[in-house]
């Protein structure tokens, strides 16, 4: 399974070391909050994007499977 | 429990054959229709569906919900009974849409149909509690919904099933359906949580949640009683069924009507009187809604094929009124109105509001590339949908507004207040 980079945007306080670690799927925006691109990460850039969730001082930068949406959404 | 249990006649009545069918026989000055005068229209909901599960008759209904997002009402209904664990049921009363008063009206003057509906999809999904979560401010509101929710106590009407009332913080994004949650759950506040889980799978004291909009449970009380056949002899096939719309701004006659989705926009404006002065624009689905400009709306359906109707609220706006500034207005409410949690919401509608604040006042600052880089940057950046809707309603105000914009930016005047 593929997996996706996604941020708790309620945890993100916007240090910017993910996009520092991880500029190929993350950039920021003029406030300093990642926008992250949904292409899965794989190989060698997945170990990076570990790196970048790792050193996330609030913990807001998660790994999650990649297409997998809630039944139940609105 | 049920041995108790005092059953009502089975309802006589017919299904009503035309609309309105959620404000049928409402009683004169605006009072609760009382218990007994409820059953003497509908009877018990009980009487009804005995053949087919309720989840079923709502599935062949096609009902989608009324608070917003139109999601299938049998799929939520599903997805929480198929949970391991007891459920529970949250009926979201709480409109916090400032531009709408349909779940008002219906707490307000027809609790029981409401209840009803509570009732059963309680059964339906195998929750012994219901929580009927009502804005703080909203006295009438539960008033009529607490003296419901006794008398049909009084005479052990639900089975095993207990109603509670919960006032909650009459906000913006309370009502969001994980907001709703963390509130019910003690807190710290009503605001949206960083999902999943979702509701339906850990919600309430951690069960599975169904969060149901007030008018939705209503028709699901209709259709318990009347069928789905009944309720898709209005609407269209993909959208049955009739809608609460909370009509505003420049009509002659404001207030709640029940339509057919589907229906021009045009039968709703001659329903209310038409309107009192020449409309420019009208702002389709309430605050997270779209504007559509008048020459295009004569001919709108009300329709989630041809608009987003959002909250179902729609404001008529005056010629006369820039529409830039009560654009403006709403964003600045919208941007005050967050949770305060996710800094692109937080900064990013900000920063629009603020520029939409300068460009109505005349101010030339600002370029229109720059605040539509803000509108499209701030989409799906959020815990909730709050961003997203306030990106819509400020995306489709540069779009409508467009000439307003060219106007105010390159001369920093107004053809509206014709300053």
């Amino acid at each position: 399974m593929s997996k996706v980079v996604r941020v708790n945007p309620i945890a993100c306080e916007a240090h910017g070391l993910c996009a520092e670690l991880l500029p190929e799927r993350i950039t920021l925006d003029e406030w300093g909050y990642p926008i992250v691109d949904p292409t899965p990460v794989t190989g060698e850039l997945e170990r990076h994007a570990r790196r970048a969730v790792a050193v996330c001082p609030t913990l807001a930068l998660l790994l999650a499977e990649a297409g997998r949406r809630s039944p139940v959404t609105d | 429990m049920s041995a108790t249990r005092v059953r009502p006649e089975p309802a006589l009545v017919a299904a009503p054959q035309s609309l309105p069918r959620l404000l049928a026989g409402l009683p004169p000055g605006d009072r609760p229709v009382t218990l007994d005068e409820h059953l003497a229209r509908y009877g018990s909901v009980r009487d009804g569906g005995k053949s087919r599960s309720l989840i079923d008759l709502v599935e062949a209904s096609g009902l989608q919900g009324r608070g917003g997002a139109a999601f299938p009402t049998a799929t939520k209904l599903r997805a929480v009974a198929g949970r391991r664990g007891r459920p529970v049921v949250v009926v979201n009363g709480t409109e916090g849409e400032p531009a709408s008063g349909k779940d008002k009206v219906l707490l307000r003057c027809v609790p029981h149909l409401v209840l009803d509906g509570a009732v059963a999809a309680a059964e339906a999904v195998g929750a012994r509690e219901a929580f009927v979560a009502v804005a703080d401010g909203a006295t009438a509101e539960s008033a009529a919904v607490a003296e419901a929710i006794d008398s049909r106590r009084r005479r052990k009407l639900d089975g095993r099933v207990t109603l509670r009332l919960v006032d909650v913080p009459d906000r913006f994004v309370a009502g969001e359906e994980t907001a709703l949650v963390q509130f019910l759950n003690g807190g710290p506040a009503a605001k949206p949580t960083f999902t999943p889980p979702r509701p339906f799978e850990r919600g309430v004291g951690g069960a599975p949640t169904l969060v149901q909009n007030a008018e939705t449970l209503a028709h699901v009380a209709q259709i318990a009683r009347f069928g789905p056949s009944w309720f898709r002899k209005v609407g269209t096939a993909s959208e049955p069924g009739s809608i609460l719309v909370t009509l505003s701004g420049a009509v002659a006659r404001p207030g709640v009507y029940e339509v057919a989705l589907g229906s021009p926009l045009r039968d709703l404006l001659a329903q209310a009187g038409g309107v009192r002065e020449d409309v420019q624009a009208y702002l389709v689905g309430g605050y997270f809604g779209t504007w559509v400009h008048a020459d295009r709306a004569t001919a709108l359906r009300l329709s989630e094929a041809e608009v987003s109707l959002g909250a179902r609220a729609i404001v008529a706006l005056p010629a006369r009124t820039c529409g830039l500034a009560e654009t403006a207005r709403i964003a600045r409410y919208l941007s005050d109105e967050g949770a305060g949690q996710c800094g692109p919401c937080v900064h990013g509608l900000g920063a629009i509001a603020d520029a939409l604040e300068r460009l109505a006042a005349g101010d030339r600052t600002d370029r229109r590339d720059r605040i539509e880089r803000w509108v499209a940057a701030v989409r799906g950046r959020g815990a909730c949908h709050h961003p997203d809707g306030a990106s819509r309603f400020a995306a489709s105000a540069l779009e409508v507004f467009a000439d307003e914009v060219e106007l105010h930016l390159r001369h920093g005047r107004c053809s509206g207040s014709r300053r």
